[in-house]
């Protein structure tokens, strides 16, 4: 298609070559409205999930008592501050300090939803989990913690794990693979034999003996899984690091004697990125999986962690309660499903033949 | 003309676009006519249409990449442009055939030749599959294959590329069309066989009586073969004659701009360089590449890439190595660069380069740079013009601040014939002869001693040819730098060099002064080269 692409006429060809490389991807980005939306509503969910204290919470943004104001989300103020009896930090959701804070001349304003995701709703009548009411408005789990709380925080740390493991994966990834790659030859060789044999480790194995050997926390899960999630994306870039080599920029840059690192670094990797930029949205959506599903078998997060698998797994032993699995299920498939879509959308803006 | 023309096309207008986005018209309102038997040339620098209009005939575009403006392609009076695909399935192979540039992609990998040659017959003839193995036979006998019962079975990859374009020749005739389509059948050759390759078609056409629409870049290829040859530059066609008006009274600027564009010598003086310094001295220059075999990597032979060559070059010299595909021209310039392991000394400016290690070698790289043929290759497709010149600058001159980068840098770019507004744009803005300025300017910015220029003009247009050759020579005699000209193009060779070389599989055939081996070639094989260049000129 080159010989096509070569007979545009010249003042197009200008028009057009104008922007940039990037610029254009972004311009076939845009041009897949589905992509195109699911980037600006996961963007702006997630967003909004970073900010999830102020949004869900059992502390009030903000106290007016007796003349002042006391920001409890900052800071930690004791029941007596605000006319109580005891020394230890005020329970807002206590009815007696609410009514402290808020009667008279005083008030606060609470956050959108009154439960952080570790508050027990005790004022609840209905046996825990309890269904969706005024209060609690996607009900409760089994011990009576707000569902839409712990579905935010659950959210939020699906996808700060998820970025996180795959910014690893893809910085091992891409070392391994550019050195393949570069060097070829013996040291290919060797190292496609290692990873091979590494990837025969059963990764599940290791998880269950671990879980039971450490502590199980967010960071032990982010570290074994790293050293696994990097091979798939070493494939790709070695393959093309393999096919950039020979390429004759390469060989120039080498007769102009920079060194391997800087080739790799400046000529190699700027043209070898798309790959790894295509596979990002699908490598994050498999990370959330791989959490979801490791708290649902119980090897995943700590209990008290909010997580989106821990609440499918309340789901399953309390079938009758939709709104546990239920609400879980939208929103997992619903952040999938965006990040899915937003691959295909970068899928098309990386294929320079689209033109555009 | 009395009868009607064979194929007509009629004020056809091409254009090219996605879904309602903008459209660019490629091709603008073209008229021309092919007769029976008649061969007509296509000609035109790489943008000028030339293709399109060719691909338009069989309708082999991306159907959704383009529409028809205007117009109408009549073949034997019926409008092709009407016909639905299946329709045109039945001209395609059968009426109209076409063989392609490339003969390596033009066939499948991974099926026979034979089989690959047989399935046209099947199709439109409905022959059985050995009679129509028979006929394959006699074809790839017809079209000069030696052993062609041998070579049906043969993959593409057994295949010389001489040898393919034959087998393609063989495939398009296979159901004997009315008229072949051949778009640059031999650009991809070496100049030996492009010339028995022409004179195949020659041949052929008389034999099957059918006509040929020649698309070609170069018009003195076509002097012998053409009846008739059509200009196209931009989309559209400026000159239509016979070839004998067009050469002896060509009418157009653009036909006068073409075939002014032949590179001539631009004076080489020999005296001038007696008493030069020795630059570059190689002696017994040796690269084999290991043949290894079973399941042990035996080492059972070597293929001889460079077989010990030796040369010396002075200050300010051109040497020009020449030699078909395959004749290790590439690779020697590769080992001279130490950019391939090689046996044997190279001693640039006293220093001998073999004993350095790479890390020893990296700061002495300035003194000797490299131009590659393919200026779309040669250039990293992410990085600025401003960031690949100034690369080199930054590994040898780090001591070099930001604004006396930039000075430098554009002090460059005006030498080579570019622009200061262009140094943010990326190369693919750029047209192939302004790449290659950029990829001379990368190199001569370091000021080195010596710069191998590997066919540095072979995929340029010959109007682009003959800049690049002027500006090359230009820097030359301001800088007294030494070329190492490695070319299959003898006609550019003789243009540029002091010295010549010939090489043929890895050994050195004969060497000398340039008019000297130009006017008596000393070797047979040289000889043969000569005949085949100027049988184009």
């Amino acid at each position: 298609m080159t010989q096509v692409k070569l007979t545009t006429a010249r003042d197009e060809q200008l028009r057009q070559v104008n922007a940039s490389q990037t610029i254009r991807a972004w311009r076939r980005f845009r041009a897949n409205k589905r992509g195109y939306y699911s980037l600006i509503i996961f963007v702006l969910l997630f967003g909004l999930s970073l900010f999830a204290e102020v949004l869900s919470n059992d502390k009030p943004l903000i106290v007016y008592y007796d003349g002042g104001y006391y920001f409890p989300l900052l800071k930690s103020y004791s029941e007596k501050t605000f006319g109580g009896d005891f020394d230890t930090e005020a329970d807002y959701v206590d009815p007696y300090v609410e009514k402290l804070i808020t009667q008279g001349k005083n008030w606060a304003i609470y956050p959108l939803n009154h439960f952080y995701y570790d508050t027990i709703n005790y004022q609840n009548t209905a046996p825990n989990p309890a269904p969706p009411s005024a209060q609690n408005l996607l009900g409760t789990d089994d011990r009576g913690r707000d569902v839409l709380a712990r579905l935010i925080y659950g959210f939020r740390l699906s996808v700060i794990f998820a970025l996180i493991l795959t910014s690893i994966g893809v910085v091992l990834g891409v070392i391994a693979g550019a050195i393949q790659g570069y060097f070829g030859g013996r040291v290919d060789i060797i190292s496609q034999r290692l990873i091979e044999i590494w990837s025969a480790m059963p990764e599940l194995y290791l998880l269950i003996i671990f879980a039971s050997l450490f502590q199980p926390s967010v960071l032990l899960l982010i570290v074994l899984l790293s050293l696994f999630g990097w091979m798939g994306l070493a494939d790709y870039v070695r393959a093309e690091f393999l096919k950039g080599r020979n390429m004759d920029y390469v060989i120039a840059a080498r007769a102009m004697g920079l060194s391997d690192r800087a080739i790799m670094w400046r000529h190699l990797l700027p043209n070898g990125l798309t790959p790894v930029i295509t596979f990002m949205p699908f490598r994050i959506s498999a990370a959330i999986m791989a959490l979801t599903s490791l708290d649902f078998l119980g090897l995943g997060v700590p209990p008290s962690t909010p997580s989106l698998g821990e609440l499918l797994a309340q789901g399953k032993d309390n079938i009758e309660s939709w709104w546990l699995s239920l609400t879980t299920f939208v929103v997992l498939v619903g952040t999938l499903m965006l990040l899915i879509f937003i691959g295909e959308a970068l899928r098309e803006a990386m294929d320079t033949r689209r033109g555009g | 003309m009395s009868e009607t023309p064979l194929l007509s096309i009629d004020s056809l207008s091409v254009e090219f676009g996605r879904g309602e986005g903008p459209y660019t018209r490629v091709v603008d309102n073209i008229s021309l006519n092919v007769g029976r038997g008649e061969k007509l040339a296509l000609v035109g620098e790489s943008g000028s249409g030339k293709s399109v209009t060719a691909l338009s005939v069989l309708q082999l575009h991306e159907t959704n990449l383009c529409r028809y403006a205007s117009g109408k392609i009549l073949f034997e009076g019926n409008d092709l442009l009407t016909y639905n695909d299946s329709q045109m399935r039945g001209v395609r192979g059968r009426d109209i055939a076409m063989i392609f540039q490339e003969p390596m992609t033009a066939f499948n990998p991974v099926y026979r030749i034979g089989d690959q040659l047989i399935e046209p017959l099947l199709i439109h003839e409905g022959l059985d599959r050995s009679a129509a193995r028979k006929r394959v036979i006699e074809l790839l006998d017809r079209t000069g294959i030696v052993d062609p019962h041998k070579r049906i079975d043969a993959f593409p990859h057994m295949l010389s590329g001489g040898q393919r374009q034959r087998a393609m020749i063989a495939m398009a005739l296979t159901c004997k069309p009315k008229l072949l389509i051949a778009d640059e059948p031999t650009t991809a050759l070496d100049v030996t066989i492009q010339v028995q390759i022409l004179e195949l078609l020659e041949d052929l056409q008389q034999d099957f009586g059918m006509s040929v629409l020649m698309i070609t870049h170069d018009l003195n290829m076509v002097r012998r073969f053409a009846d008739r040859i059509c200009v196209m530059q931009e989309g559209h066609l400026v000159e239509e004659n016979s070839v004998q008006v067009l050469f002896d009274a060509p009418q157009h600027p653009y036909t006068i701009h073409l075939l002014n564009s032949q590179p001539e010598s631009l004076g080489v003086e020999n005296e001038a360089l007696e008493d030069n310094k020795i630059l570059l001295q190689a002696e017994a220059i040796k690269c084999y590449f290991p043949i290894k075999a079973g399941f042990f990597n035996k080492h059972v032979g070597d293929i001889k890439a460079v077989d010990h060559i030796s040369l010396d070059l002075v200050r300010g010299e051109t040497l020009g190595i020449v030699g078909e595909s395959g004749s290790g021209k590439s690779t020697l310039g590769m080992c001279l660069l130490r950019l391939q392991n090689c046996e044997g000394a190279i001693v640039l400016n006293g220093q001998n380069l073999q004993q350095l290690s790479p890390r020893q070698l990296r700061p002495l790289r300035k003194n000797f740079q490299v131009v590659f043929q393919d200026p779309f290759s040669s250039l990293s497709p992410r990085m600025t013009v401003e960031q690949i010149i100034g690369e080199g600058l930054r590994v040898h001159f780090p001591e070099m601040n930001q604004a006396q980068r930039y000075a430098l840098i554009v002090k460059t770019m005006q030498e080579v014939g570019l622009e200061e507004n262009m140094l943010s744009r990326y190369p693919h803005e750029f047209s192939g002869g302004q790449r290659q300025r950029i990829a001379i300017a990368r190199v001569i910015i370091l000021e080195p001693k010596l710069i191998l220029l590997d066919e540095p003009t072979s995929a340029l247009d010959v109007s682009v040819q003959k800049q690049v050759l002027a500006l090359l020579r230009d820097l030359q005699k301001r800088h007294e730098v030494s070329y190492l000209f490695i070319t299959h193009d003898l006609r550019v060779i003789r243009a540029m060099a002091h010295r010549v070389m010939v090489m043929k599989e890895g050994q050195l055939i004969e060497a000398g002064k340039t008019e000297d081996l130009f006017t008596q070639p000393k070797s047979d094989y040289t000889r043969a080269l000569l005949n085949a260049s100027l049988y184009s000129a």
